[in-house]
């Protein structure tokens, strides 16, 4: 263990002032005004058959998405650091778009693409598939890119060696790539999975809310905001915070375990 | 390159702290009132500001404006958004500031004021141009097939207006209160979309989806006017859409704010609201735009209605997200018992 | 063959959820010819917008930065009880659905919030001013920096840190001469997915900002108010660029890149 030198003790403390600043006062104002309504309140909120029935769709559709994500995350890593082809280079920095379009404007193309007037003949808004293809198209980067400097960094050699003592292709990706890049996988899997559950600005558009169909969390959780229940609605954010961050925790530890199992 | 770390963060700080005390302190010494309202009256507005501040009254005085959903507004302005007047889409939404003590609780008797009512509208069937559906009165909408669009009653004003519209009508053609809750079961049970707001169900119903779009007078005039595919219609019986206005409390300038609203309800304000799809509430102006607003054959019902009993009645009766009768509508649709 | 197939697959699977709304952004934007989609974007009310997101972004992309590469520093460098929940801490953003981000500061800096009545009584305006809104757009975009620097901080190990630290350099050299280089490109990228995120901003800052017109609206505000009073071409207009914003910090990376493999 390292001696927190001066200049560890100022980067802890800058860290931790400007977190709290951030991050983490107002997530403690949101637990403290979850707990306004008693522990009657609170788990009245939680229990609510709304309440459930939006929770149970965002993790469903998160967790979908997030699936599918693992599986088409890696492959176009794969052919974005394995292959080459003309344009390859434009292809890679449009993985990025999603972040760099606004949330409000990537509901409005949803609507346009996939609703009544779709010029592809694809009709599926305010259905759950509508719900599952604006979430895939925000979550895109997050497994690519957790996955490409993985790749990039892979040691060819381990994969050749493999390959010349006569392992077939399968058992070359599922021997030896794989486990060095499941760490990576799985980060971008987390991150994914926390983004779907509280997307907000893509799905509200989209999606027809009709509670207990096709309401998710973010926008049972709106409503509540609105309609003066704002014990309620913490409540339900406080909810989906926790198991995001249980999330993250158990993904961040089979990480470490993955790295030190085959490291 | 040198230790640059430290002196950021410090320029970062302090130009956090620096940039809105500086803007504060460079406010302007003539009066500023800054209206709050909700979204649909922002083009009346747009006309109605520019004619008071050519008036001896609102000579030298500056706007600001901020438009968004009723119900967004009224907690932004009990969160602290400073406003001088503000006009929110239903009642209830104005008692939330009367409570939190943002507004006085006489922001309705003022005098020559209609009780603090500044414009009316009626809910109205919006439909495809031609109607195809040939969708004419409440119960044409709970025919099979027909697809029913109207925002979530609990996140929007406005589907508050379309419900009480629905139920209220069932009950002056004679339902009992039992026969009209579940007529009003089976219309959710055509709505095939539920936006969190008015201007989003309009939206949701010009993207080609539905066949007919429950919702405020105005919004529909506007969206025709606007050039969009649309043709809209009233059943014979509907709701007044009362949309109140009143001063806060905490208006630096009382005066500005007060000669703002006494001037809303001058026939020259009326007739601007009026050429953007609301109805006046004076009635010598209103006889000018009998062609735009017709009113033969129509029986238009208020909230205070004997059969509805008023918005404190109504409000908890049907609003209530645990046990008003709307929530319960909503769990039956959804298919969840109880 | 499998290589094509790959390939195949994956250009498909970008086409379909990242092409599609692209090419609906820039279509619609340009449907009635460049003269419209110019005017919606140069207006006063537009521009104010811009310089405003502008403004935002500059503030909360540096700020973001600064504690991205220490707070990396710390959690790959100095090992201390709680690193785990601290990375998780991190991640959590982005499992907060907007709305909510907007109504735990209206919790905090409310007219009755927490901080409300002292920071009013010192007429210092957080709520629907600039400070929230930096907030807000920093609560978002904290995680891209640390993401992106923490892989690469723990691939380079320390070796060249702790030879550097024998011969007498201070921690400032260190970091300056040795550590800082290593991670740059690392940085530059988070920055990259900063800057995007924070340009399109939504949820959040449109809860905070009061949409105070010509004073508190965003371009993204713009955008949503320009869909809401049927100028689909003014939505659309202002989308393209905001999107081409973003895409311009990322080619401008990229190029600054050095080709893969070089470090």
């Amino acid at each position: 263990m390292r001696r927190v030198s001066p200049f560890g003790g100022l980067t802890l403390g800058v860290v931790v002032t400007y977190l709290s600043l951030v991050v983490a006062l107002p997530l403690t104002a949101l637990i403290w005004q979850s707990t306004k309504g008693g522990k009657t309140g609170f788990w009245e909120s939680l229990t609510s058959p709304e309440a459930i029935a939006a929770l149970k769709l965002t993790l469903g559709a998160s967790l979908v998405v997030a699936l599918i994500n693992a599986i088409t995350g890696t492959i176009i890593a794969w052919v974005l650091v394995r292959d080459e082809f003309p344009g390859k280079g434009v292809v890679n920095a449009l993985i990025d778009l999603p972040f760099a379009l606004p949330t409000i404007v990537a509901g409005l193309t949803m609507l346009a693409l996939y609703g009544p007037r779709s010029p592809v003949g694809i009709d599926v808004a305010y259905t759950r598939t509508a719900i599952v293809l604006a979430l895939l198209f925000v979550t895109l980067p997050f497994v690519v890119r957790t996955v490409q400097p993985v790749l990039q960094e892979l040691d060819r050699e381990l994969e050749e060696a493999a390959e010349s003592l006569g392992a077939s292709n399968w058992q070359t990706f599922s021997r030896v790539v794989f486990p060095n890049l499941l760490p990576g996988i799985l980060s971008g899997v987390a991150l994914a999975f926390a983004k779907a559950i509280g997307e907000f600005g893509s799905i509200v558009i989209i999606t027809g809310n009709i509670p207990f169909k096709t309401e998710v969390s973010s926008v049972y959780i709106f409503g509540q905001i609105e309609s003066g229940n704002t014990s309620g609605a913490a409540a339900a954010s406080v909810v989906l915070l926790t198991i995001s961050f249980g999330v993250l925790l158990l993904i961040g530890a089979l990480r470490r375990w993955a790295t030190r199992h085959h490291a | 390159m040198r230790h640059l770390t430290r002196p950021l963060i410090l320029l970062a700080t302090a130009l956090l702290v620096a940039i809105p005390t500086i803007a504060a302190s460079a406010a302007s010494k003539s009066a500023k009132l800054t209206l709050v309202a909700y979204s649909t009256p922002k083009t009346s507005y747009d006309q109605i500001i520019p004619a008071f501040e050519a008036t001896r009254a609102g000579s030298g005085v500056t706007f600001g404006t901020s438009y968004g959903a009723s119900g967004t507004q009224a907690a932004a302005v009990i969160a602290g958004l400073q406003a001088d007047v503000v006009n929110l889409s239903l009642v209830p939404d104005m008692t939330t500031l009367v409570k939190a003590g943002i507004v006085n609780e006489t922001w309705h008797s003022i005098a020559h004021t209609n009780k603090g009512i500044v414009t009316h509208s009626i809910v109205v069937f919006a439909v495809r141009p031609g109607n195809p559906k040939h969708l004419k009165s409440w119960n044409d909408l709970l025919k099979p097939g027909v697809d029913v669009i109207t925002p979530n009653p609990f996140t929007s004003g406005g589907a508050r207006w379309n419900v009480m519209a629905a139920y209220g009508a069932w009950r002056k053609a004679g339902a009992t209160h039992k026969q009209a809750v579940a007529k009003l079961t089976t219309l959710f049970q055509h709505v095939s979309v539920q936006d969190a707001s008015a201007r989003n169900a309009l939206q949701t119903f010009l993207s080609g989806k539905g066949d007919v779009l429950l919702g405020y007078e105005n919004e529909a005039y506007a969206a025709k006017k606007a050039g969009q595919s649309i043709q809209y219609l009233s059943p014979r019986s509907t709701i007044l859409i009362e949309n109140p206005v009143a001063v806060t409390e905490s208006t630096a300038y009382p005066q500005q704010a007060d000669a703002f609203i006494k001037f809303l309800f001058t026939p020259k304000a009326q007739a601007l609201f009026a050429d953007n799809g609301y109805r006046p509430v004076l009635p010598n102006v209103f006889k000018k735009y009998t062609k735009v607003f017709p009113t033969k054959g129509l029986k238009i019902f208020q909230i205070t209605d004997r059969l509805l009993g008023g918005w404190a009645k109504v409000q908890p009766q049907f609003f209530n997200p645990k046990t008003g009768i709307m929530a319960k509508i909503e769990a039956k649709v959804g298919g969840v018992s109880g | 063959m499998r290589r094509l197939t790959l390939r195949t697959v994956a250009l498909g699977y970008l086409a379909l959820i990242l092409l599609g709304p692209l090419s609906i952004v820039f279509w619609r934007a340009f449907e009635k010819g460049f003269g419209p989609a110019w005017s919606a974007v140069t207006n006063p009310e537009a521009m104010h917008a811009f310089k405003l997101t502008l403004e935002i972004t500059a503030i909360a992309v540096p700020a973001n930065t600064i504690f991205g590469v220490l707070c990396a520093l710390l959690i790959v460098r100095h090992p201390f009880p709680g690193k785990g929940l601290l990375n998780a801490l991190v991640d959590l953003p982005l499992a907060l659905s907007p709305i909510v981000v907007g109504f735990a500061l209206f919790l905090l800096y409310g007219r009755t919030g927490w901080f409300g009545s002292w920071l009013s009584a010192h007429g210092i305006h957080v709520l629907f001013a600039m400070p929230s809104m930096i907030l807000a757009t920093a609560f978002v975009s904290i995680p891209f920096v640390v993401r992106e620097v923490v892989p690469v901080l723990r691939e380079i190990g320390t070796d060249q840190e702790q030879a550097a630290e024998t011969l007498g350099a201070s921690q400032w050299q260190v970091f300056r001469r040795v550590t800082f280089p290593a991670i740059r490109w690392a940085v530059a990228y988070g920055v990259v997915l900063t800057t995007a995120r924070s340009l399109g901003e939504y949820g959040a800052v449109s809860v905070v900002s009061g949409r105070l017109a010509g004073q508190t609206e965003t371009a993204t505000l713009y955008v949503s108010d320009r869909y809401e009073n049927f100028d689909i071409v003014g939505a659309y207009a202002a989308s393209v660029v905001l999107a081409l914003m973003a895409i311009a910090v990322l080619i401008t990376m990229n190029l600054l890149r050095p080709k893969e493999g070089v470090h």
